[in-house]
């Protein structure tokens, strides 16, 4: 069985200087490394003996737009010999490029497509770098938090021009954007979110 | 001159986004030569709803019915991944009654899934018969649904702590029926795919998957059992109820689409059993609460009559909501496709600052090209249809 006193010492020297952070929780391992050692991370937790991390679940983003390095680049791997979950957080700055995984895990390939098209950030040298869920001709990233909720264009079939054509968000109602969280009874927790919800 | 161009001589052809085979709205540019397959580009998103994007900004208990409309062939299996995540998150534990609830439907919910899926997939190589005979019992199945919750298909009937309301017993005993009948049908339905010469020409040996190549292409559920892989959440990593539960998981062994049916026939008959069983185990705890009474859940109705406090309570749950703690989780089910994960980023407040729905059929529709090289443009349809996609999980 895998856990964190096993995993530390399997890491070889180059590795461990990559990791920032290492904990354990109930069922995951979560680890922070720099985004150089991506694919020498990806590749140690694929094939080193003794926990083989070989199934990767997911590649997800968060965005933090106050933070100077903006963006949490977030890897999902489970070993089913060890019947162990594993995450691998990296954090990076807008307009910096994360080195692809597809060469290791064949897979990530529509992963980090979903994330440059929702999330704009480049994976260098991956196969086939396209949008993949927005529209032919999309503009714009819509899960970054600057993005708004409405979006920029809507779409409607034209009868005279007998196509659809695309147009500024028009809504014929105001954007209602329910805020009812409390201030009452954790004043902390709502001085800071305020801010986010109008971002 | 001319022998330069005739050496590679492919037409490029358009499958869909129309097409009855394409499941919904997928759109792939397929490279022929000839008959052959040579490459294969789905083009996905014509579904996106920006589910994800939508559930920044409303509070957890709104973006539970959105979990609906993702995998709109068995909806509990979704919202059951998003309330085990919310419990983890928040440490609650559920009544017994409630989960065993929650299995009760999950199963309904892979019944429901697995009979659209085969008789479609039926349908995509030419048998018209099983979707009539299939759909009649996943009607049956819907009803359930709606007389559990109100709704066919949209139920929001899992909630976080628990289930929305306790089952009527007429509707245990209709279940109990329908399940004591359904392995009848099932036959019938066998008896139209198993054996029949023209389903097994276009299913064995086609869209073959080894072993070493599911796990390398991330599949779960189905896909990856029927390549024998034994894995299943259920079993290996037991939520709810399931460790009581005595059921086996059937395995494949080549790894093509016919065994996938296989699978799926034998998956819908393990289900029928575990039913039966949680349907025994609800016998025993009638009258048990199936809500977490809390913060976290409303109060109920007869306190609201006579509690000012309980009013407040219930007014306040569903404008404000209830607040999660700060922190980050993954959760995930074997929801009747594969692994349904959901991960969710909390920042402390009623609002999930950050979901990422990790939908199985997004993985298995990545390995399109990958199986489907090299085959010919009718095992395109059978294919698509033994990988088992829905588009509102896949284009979320």
């Amino acid at each position: 069985m895998v856990d964190l006193v096993s995993f530390k010492t399997n890491l070889d020297q180059a590795l461990s200087e990559a990791i920032s952070g290492m904990e354990e929780d109930k069922d995951h391992i979560l680890i922070d490394i720099i985004p150089a050692a991506v694919v020498m991370m990806m590749s140690h937790l694929k094939s080193k003996k003794g926990y083989s991390f070989n199934t990767l679940i997911d590649i997800t983003a968060v965005d933090f737009p106050a933070r100077e390095q903006r963006f949490d680049v977030i890897y999902h791997f489970l070993s089913m010999t060890e019947n162990k979950r594993c995450r691998v957080t990296t954090p990076i700055s807008e307009g910096e490029e994360v080195q692809s995984i597809t060469r290791v895990f064949e897979c990530a390939n529509w992963f980090e497509r979903e994330i440059f098209d929702l999330f704009g950030i480049k994976f260098a040298s991956h196969p086939d770098l396209r949008r993949i869920l927005t529209d032919y001709g999309f503009e714009g990233h819509p899960l970054r938090k600057d993005f708004p909720t409405s979006g920029f264009l809507e779409v409607r079939y034209d009868e005279l021009e007998k196509r659809v054509i695309y147009e500024p968000t028009t809504l014929t109602q105001g954007y209602r954007d329910f805020d009812f969280l409390s201030p009452w009874d954790n004043p902390d927790v709502y001085a800071n979110t305020r801010s986010r919800s109008k971002t | 001159m001319l022998e330069e161009y005739t050496d590679k001589n492919t037409l490029t052809m358009n499958f869909g986004p129309q097409h009855p085979a394409a499941h919904g709205v997928l759109r792939m540019v397929l490279e022929l030569d000839g008959e052959i397959v040579e490459r294969v580009d789905p083009h996905i998103g014509l579904l996106h709803r920006g589910t994800e994007k939508l559930m920044e900004t409303r509070t957890y208990l709104q973006n539970l019915p959105y979990l609906d409309r993702l995998d709109y062939v068995a909806p509990m299996n979704q919202e059951h991944a998003w309330c085990i995540a919310l419990e983890t998150l928040c440490n609650i534990k559920i009544s017994k009654r409630a989960s065993d609830i929650r299995v009760l439907f999950c199963e309904i919910g892979r019944v429901l899934n697995h009979l659209l899926n085969i008789t479609t997939q039926g349908m995509d190589v030419g048998a018209l018969t099983p979707i009539f005979w299939g759909f009649e019992e996943r009607e049956k199945l819907m009803e359930f649904y709606e007389r559990a919750s109100g709704a066919r298909l949209h139920a929001a009937y899992f909630r976080p702590g628990g289930v929305h309301q306790d089952l009527p017993k007429k509707l245990l005993e209709d279940i109990l029926i329908w399940a004591e009948g359904f392995p009848e049908k099932l036959d019938d339905l066998e008896g139209l795919l198993t054996e029949n010469r023209i389903f097994k020409q276009r299913n064995v040996d086609i869209g073959v998957v080894s072993k070493k190549e599911a796990i390398e292409l991330g599949f779960s559920g189905v896909m990856l059992r029927g390549s024998g892989v034994p894995w299943d959440l259920r079993r290996s990593q037991p939520y709810e109820t399931y460790s009581e539960y005595k059921f086996s998981i059937p395995i494949g062994k080549n790894g093509d689409c016919y065994d996938r049916y296989l699978l799926r026939i034998q998956e819908m008959k393990e289900s029928i059993n575990i039913i039966k069983q949680a349907l025994k185990k609800l016998e025993y705890t009638v009258g048990d609460d199936v809500l977490v009474r809390g913060k976290f859940t409303p109060p109920k109705r007869d306190d609201m009559k006579n509690s000012m406090e309980a009013l407040i309570h219930h007014f306040k749950l569903y404008t404000e909501g209830f607040r999660v703690p700060k922190g980050s989780i993954y959760s995930c089910v074997e929801a009747p496709k594969g692994e349904f994960g959901v991960f969710i980023v909390s920042d402390g407040t009623n609002q999930p600052y950050r979901v990422k729905l990790r939908a199985p059929g997004f993985v298995h529709l990545s390995a399109m090209e990958r199986i489907t090289k090299g085959h010919q443009l009718a095992d395109v349809s059978a294919i698509l249809g033994s990988l088992d996609i829905v588009f509102g999980e896949i284009d979320r």
